[in-house]
């Protein structure tokens, strides 16, 4: 799927609940389905700051394209995080840097979003842009 | 006063959160405001807003009434001997911070020491920290007893000859338990060592006369009593004020200014430089007045006190229901603090979860954070059952 179908999927998914809580019920079951860090996983530089909850993100490149693995020690977040990497996983840093991450938005978890310290949302987005405009200054560039 | 009455003098209470009713338990961050605050200071800021002391008109003589009025109530109600024992703040930091600074400048040198309990929020620890490290003092720090309180006996072990200065909470913000301020001034004072007292949560809940305590300062914020928010007060023992510097320079703390040497005025104005909060201060008098008629439903305090510590899945900080106000600090088993604070707020329900500005406490009770519930006068039993009944619930649905 394109990055695009996969926003689309995401934004379908989440239309099938209008209640907050069924949201919450939906991201609860997709936090618990990831599969959890080991502790040697959890290392000091894959920590996210600034979420209330820790969250841990790890990336990969494999032939040009980002890889996202994430834990969490809250489900909701663990279910938002799941969300994102599953979405943004299997793209190029340059797709993932041209995105602008709206879909959140658009599935309600915009309340979220709020620039807060209790909240760290924002903070997993711009780790995803802050790696994936790293490994776009790494890669080769085309025609080198 | 019937608590639906109550509710009806706090405009913000009225409202829905995600179509379900508000029902707020986050008080002792902020508490909401009656209409007579939130009417006066709209009031001033219409009818009365004019510099205070310094002009001659009648818009200054008004607004200077208003607030020195308030000086006088809030001595009053703190029972301090003179006004010029009472310098008003815009909150509680402001009052530790000046505290630190300028009782750290007169008092403090190298070598010396400053107790804080471990129990303290960020704003009775770094401004102490700040000093510690400007003057090369240390800062040492007294553990809670199994129950969360402070005690007497841990404190005098801990005060040597180089202790300069005490600075406690009389309630933490965590653990919701009314320390024993009195005894803890009085070992103290056995070894002339002047104490702090942070009561940006016991003069919510605890009737305070400073004399009677025997503390040297006291601080809080008006915005948890009820009051306009960038209020607070200090009260300081007048002896300790007088040898104290300024915290700040500016216009109306001084006496006479020149390049060749300025003298200060006396306390309280040499502590207040500047433009003071003019049209807020005056709002602590009729919240002061509310709090003052209004005490917390304790049926609600047992009620969520007694369902917290029977549940093998919670576990409560700040045990003893005898010097239990109604705040509430506690883990779930298996369930994040985050987690339980998202659910409970799309049922309506507004409480803290995190940290709560108090981390060295956190890594003291082997958390990295907690939930936190506290009630205020306008909140009612249902209100209580509702919430107890929706952290049920919101455990079912993560555990
Ligand atoms: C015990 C305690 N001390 C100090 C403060 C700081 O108060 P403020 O942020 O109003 O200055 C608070 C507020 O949370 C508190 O609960």
């Amino acid at each position: 799927m394109t990055l695009e179908e996969k926003k689309q999927q995401v934004i379908e998914d989440f239309s099938m609940y209008e209640e907050w809580l069924d949201k919450y019920e939906y991201l609860i079951e997709l936090g618990k389905a990831l599969e959890p860090f080991s502790d040697a996983d959890k290392t000091e530089d894959r920590l996210i700051k600034g979420c209330q909850s820790r969250v841990w993100l790890a990336s990969e490149l494999k032939d040009g394209k980002l890889y996202f693995r994430a834990d969490s020690d809250a489900i909701i977040t663990k279910g938002i995080i799941s969300l994102l990497i599953d979405v943004y996983s299997g793209h190029t840093p340059a797709e993932i840097s041209a995105d602008d991450f709206g879909f959140i938005a658009e599935i309600g978890l915009k309340d979220n979003l709020s620039p807060t310290r209790a909240n760290g949302l924002v903070s997993m987005i711009e780790t995803i842009r802050k790696i994936a405009g790293e490994a776009g200054n790494d890669a080769p560039k085309n025609g080198e | 006063m019937q608590r639906q009455n109550i509710r009806e003098l706090f405009p913000a209470l009225d409202q829905k959160v995600y179509g379900k009713p508000l029902v707020y338990l986050d008080n002792a961050a902020t508490a909401q405001r009656p209409n007579s605050v939130v009417e006066l200071q709209a009031r001033l800021a219409r009818s009365s807003n004019a510099n205070i002391h310094r002009a001659v008109h009648k818009l200054a003589s008004d607004a200077t009434e208003a607030y020195e009025n308030t000086r006088e109530y809030v001595r009053g109600f703190l029972n301090a001997k003179s006004r010029s024992e009472i310098v008003f703040t815009s909150g509680a930091t402001a009052s530790l911070n000046l505290v630190a600074f300028s009782f750290g400048e007169a008092f403090i040198g190298k070598g010396d020491e400053v107790i804080v309990s471990v129990a303290e929020h960020h704003s009775n620890i770094v401004p102490w920290q700040m000093l510690c490290d400007r003057k090369g003092a240390s800062l040492k720090v007294l553990d809670i007893d199994e129950n969360g309180r402070l005690s007497h006996d841990a404190l005098e072990k801990l005060i040597s000859e180089r202790t300069k200065i005490v600075a406690i909470s009389h309630i933490s913000n965590v653990l919701g338990l009314v320390n024993p301020v009195r005894d803890l001034c009085a070992v103290c004072h056995k070894f002339g060592v002047p104490v702090l007292i942070d009561g940006a949560q016991g003069i919510v809940h605890v009737k305070v006369d400073v004399q009677e305590i025997g503390c040297d300062f006291y601080a809080f914020s008006g915005h948890k009593i009820y009051a306009a928010t960038g209020t607070g007060v200090l009260y300081g023992r007048k002896e300790l004020l007088d040898a104290m510097p300024p915290f700040m320079g500016g216009g109306e703390m001084i006496k006479s200014v020149s390049f060749s040497g300025t003298t200060y005025a006396e306390s309280p104005t040499k502590f207040e430089a500047g433009t003071q909060n003019i049209n807020a201060v005056p709002t602590l008098i009729p919240a002061i007045e509310f709090a003052k008629a209004h005490e917390t439903d304790p049926a609600i305090t047992e009620f969520v006190y007694r369902k917290l510590t029977e549940d093998e899945r919670i576990t409560l900080y700040g045990t003893g229901l005898e010097h239990k106000i109604p705040l509430f600090s506690f883990a779930v088993k298996g369930a994040h603090h985050e987690d339980l604070a998202l659910i409970l707020d799309k049922m309506g329900i507004a409480v803290r979860s995190g940290q709560m500005c108090a981390e060295p406490l956190m890594d003291r009770l082997g958390v990295t954070g907690l939930l936190r519930a506290s009630f205020a006068p306008y909140n009612t039993l249902e209100e209580a059952e509702y919430f107890i009944e929706c952290l049920n619930k919101a455990i079912d649905m993560l555990v």
